[in-house]
C-alpha cells in the first residue's frame, strides 16, 4: 500500500473521514462525466451520493472501486489507525483489500453458485492465506478446516442477517430479485470492508422491502448485524429520496457530473440548487433531464 | 468380427478416449475462464509426453528404475516441468494481450504453438522416439471359444491414471477456495476482481492445472502409442479441442465425455471401416468438429452464451 503525500495525509480538522475524493475528474473522449468533483465520507457514517439520471454518480463508484481509471484527481482511504491509501488506478482486487466493496446497480452474484458459495468466494483472501496458498489444502493442514468452518459460520450469520439462511443452498440466480440484492449486501459485507458502496440498493423494492433495507443498513453501519460488532461506513447512490432522506448522515448531490450541494439531508432538500436540478427551472430546456 | 475382437476395441477406445480427455479439460477451462482457445494447449501436452519419455529414459538408465516405480516417479516430475511451460506461455504471450481484441491473444496461441514445436525439434530432433514399453503383459478378462481378450497393465494404468487426475480436478474445482475462485472468476471476472480475488493469479493457476494434466495425457499416450515425436500435439491437441466442442465448451463433464466419445469413435473407425479408408481416421474426429459445430454448437453438455452485459 503506497502511502499519500504528506500533504495528502493530514486529515481535515473535526471530521474522521474514511474516503477522501478530491478534485476526481472522469472524461470519455469528447464526454465529461465526471467534472473536478470533491466530498468527503464520514467514518461510522452514511454518506448518500444523489442527483438525476446522468449526473455521474456511478462513474464516481466505478472510480472508487476500479473499474475506471480516472482522468484525474485523488481518492484516499484511511483506516482507523490512520493509514492513507490512494484508491485511483488501483486494479480491483487491491481496492478490495484495502476495504471497499461495492453492489451493483443490476445485482452481479455468481448465478450459478449457490448463496452459500456466493459468501464464501467473498472470504477468499483469508481462506486461501489458511491453506498457506492452496498447499495446506493438498497436504491436509489442520487450519484450514477450522478457517474454512468459520467462514461457513460468518457466511451463515449473513445469510440470517439477510433473511436468507433457508435459502442458503439455492443456486443464487433463482432467488427472487429482492433476496438477490439482499445477498449482494450480504456478500459484500462477507469481505470485511471498513467502506461499503451500494449502487442503487433499493431499486425495483417494494416499500415494505426497502423499509426492512433501511433496517439492515443501520444495522450495518452500527456493527449491529450478523454479530459483527463493529460498523461499517456506508457511501450509497440511491433514487428513493424516502430511504435517503431516512437513514443519510450526509448527502452530496450531482448535477452533469459536478457537485452541487453536500450537507445533512435537511440541508439538502432545503438547496434551491438541488430542488431546481430536481424539477427543472425550464431555462434550460432541462426538464426531461431527470 | 468377433465379440471378443469388438471388446477389444472397446477397451482400446476408452483408453485412448480418456487421453483425449484429459487434453481437451485444459481447453475447456481457459476458455471457461478467459473465453480463449489455447492453441498452444496440444503442444503443452507434446511436451508433457517428452518430459515423460526423457524422466522415463533417465530412471532406466540412470536409477535403473523400470515399471511402475519408474512411472510414479516420472509422472510428478513431468507434471511440473510442463505446468512450468504452461505457465510461461500464459505469462508471456497471452496475459500482456489480455484486454487487447479478441483475436490478438489467439493469433499470439498460435505462435506458441509453432515455437513450442520448433523448440522440441531443435533441442531433442526431429526423428520418432520409440521407448521399450514400460509395463508388460496383462489379465485375462475373458474368453470366446479360442478368441482371449485381455487387458493389458497399460491400458489399465491409463485408466486408472487419468480417473485419479479428473478426481482430484473434480475435488480441487468442488471443494477448495481455489476451485471456487475460479469458477467465480469463469462466471463474472471483474465481480472476482472486486472480492478480493487475484484474477491474474488464479488465470495463471488455471493455465498450470491445465498444463499438468496435459503432462499426465501425455505419459499417457506414450504409453499407450509406444512412440512419440515432435509434432504430435497438433493432431492430438485439435482431437482434444474437438471433444472439448462436443461435449460443450467450458464444461468439465462434457471434456471428458467428448474425449471418450472421439476416443471410441476413432477406435471404431480404425477397426471396422472398409480398408481403404482406415486411414483416414482423423477425418472421422474433423467431421464430428463441423457437425457438432454447425448442428449443435453449444455440445452436449455445454449451456447456451448468455452475453454479459
Amino acid at each position: 500500500m503506497a502511502e499519500a503525500r504528506a500533504d495528502a495525509a493530514a486529515p481535515p480538522a473535526g471530521r474522521d473521514l474514511i474516503l477522501e475524493v478530491r478534485e476526481l475528474t472522469m472524461r470519455f473522449g469528447g464526454l465529461l462525466a465526471v467534472d473536478q468533483v470533491s466530498f468527503a465520507a464520514d467514518r461510522g457514517r452514511i454518506t448518500a451520493l444523489i442527483g438525476p439520471n446522468g449526473a455521474g454518480k456511478t462513474t464516481v463508484f466505478n472510480c472508487i472501486t476500479g473499474f475506471y481509471r480516472p482522468t484525474a484527481g485523488a481518492i484516499l482511504l484511511r483506516d482507523a489507525a490512520g493509514g492513507v491509501a490512494e484508491l485511483q488506478g488501483r486494479p480491483g482486487h487491491r481496492i478490495a483489500r484495502a476495504g471497499v466493496a461495492r453492489t451493483f446497480q443490476n445485482t452481479r452474484l455468481f448465478p450459478g453458485m449457490t448463496a452459500l458459495e456466493n459468501l464464501l468466494v467473498a472470504q477468499h483472501v483469508p481462506l486461501m492465506a489458511a491453506t498457506g496458498f492452496g498447499i495446506g489444502a493438498v497436504l491436509g493442514l489442520s487450519r484450514y478446516p477450522r478457517a474454512e468452518r468459520a467462514a461457513i459460520e460468518k457466511a451463515r450469520a449473513w445469510l440470517d442477517a439477510t433473511g436468507l439462511l433457508d435459502r442458503a443452498d439455492d443456486p443464487a440466480g433463482a432467488l427472487p430479485y429482492g433476496a438477490q440484492r439482499r445477498l449482494e449486501i450480504a456478500r459484500a459485507m462477507c469481505t470485511e470492508p471498513i467502506l461499503l458502496c451500494l449502487d442503487e440498493p433499493a431499486a425495483g423494492l417494494n416499500p415494505r422491502e426497502s423499509e426492512e433495507l433501511s433496517a439492515l443498513l443501520l444495522a450495518i453501519r452500527d456493527g449491529q448485524a450478523a454479530g459483527r460488532g463493529r460498523g461499517c461506513s456506508i457511501l450509497l447512490i440511491e433514487h428513493d429520496m424516502g430511504v435517503v432522506m431516512r437513514i443519510s448522515d450526509r448527502v452530496v448531490v450531482l448535477d452533469h457530473g459536478r457537485k452541487i450541494a453536500d450537507g445533512t439531508p435537511e440541508q439538502v432538500r432545503a438547496d434551491p440548487k438541488v430542488i431546481a436540478a430536481y424539477l427543472g427551472e425550464g431555462d434550460e430546456g432541462e426538464e426531461d433531464a431527470a | 468380427m468377433s465379440a471378443s475382437y469388438a471388446l477389444q476395441q472397446l477397451i482400446n477406445g476408452i483408453s485412448l478416449g480418456m487421453i483425449y480427455g484429459l487434453i481437451a479439460v485444459g481447453y475447456t477451462m481457459v476458455y471457461g475462464i478467459i473465453g480463449m482457445i489455447n492453441f498452444a494447449h496440444g503442444d503443452i501436452f507434446m511436451i508433457g509426453a517428452f518430459v515423460s519419455l526423457i524422466a522415463l529414459l533417465l530412471l532406466g538408465a540412470g536409477a535403473g528404475l523400470e515399471g511402475p516405480a519408474a512411472l510414479l516417479l516420472a509422472l510428478p516430475f513431468a507434471m511440473a516441468i510442463t505446468a512450468l511451460h504452461g505457465w510461461t506461455v500464459e505469462r508471456i504471450a497471452y496475459r500482456p494481450l489480455r484486454g487487447s481484441f479478441r483475436l490478438a491473444p489467439l493469433i499470439s496461441a498460435i505462435g506458441m504453438s509453432i515455437l513450442l514445436q520448433n523448440y522440441v525439434q531443435v533441442s531433442q530432433g526431429a526423428r520418432v522416439k520409440p521407448i521399450e514399453p514400460v509395463l508388460a503383459g496383462g489379465i485375462e478378462i475373458a474368453r470366446f471359444g479360442e478368441e482371449v481378450v485381455t487387458l493389458s497393465w497399460i491400458r489399465i494404468t491409463i485408466v486408472l491414471t487419468t480417473l485419479c487426475a479428473l478426481a482430484a480436478l473434480t475435488w480441487l474445482v468442488t471443494r477448495t477456495p481455489l476451485g471456487r475462485a475460479m469458477r467465480a472468476c469463469e462466471q463474472d471476472l471483474k465481480m472476482a476482481a472486486l472480492l478480493g480475488i487475484d484474477t491474474d493469479r488464479t488465470i495463471s493457476l488455471t493455465f498450470v492445472i491445465g498444463a499438468a494434466l496435459a503432462a499426465v495425457a501425455g505419459a499417457m499416450y506414450l504409453l499407450f502409442y509406444g512412440v512419440i515425436d515432435f509434432f504430435i500435439g497438433f493432431v492430438a491437441g485439435v482431437k482434444a479441442f474437438t471433444a472439448a466442442v462436443l461435449g460443450g465448451i467450458g464444461s468439465l463433464p462434457g471434456a471428458v465425455l467428448g474425449g471418450l466419445l472421439i476416443g471410441l469413435i476413432e477406435t471404431a473407425w480404425q477397426a471396422y471401416a472398409p480398408q481403404h479408408l482406415t486411414p483416414y481416421k482423423d477425418v472421422a474426429a474433423f467431421s464430428i468438429l463441423a457437425l457438432t459445430l454447425i448442428f449443435l454448437p453449444t455440445g452436449l453438455l455445454g449451456r447456451a452464451e448468455v452475453e454479459k452485459v
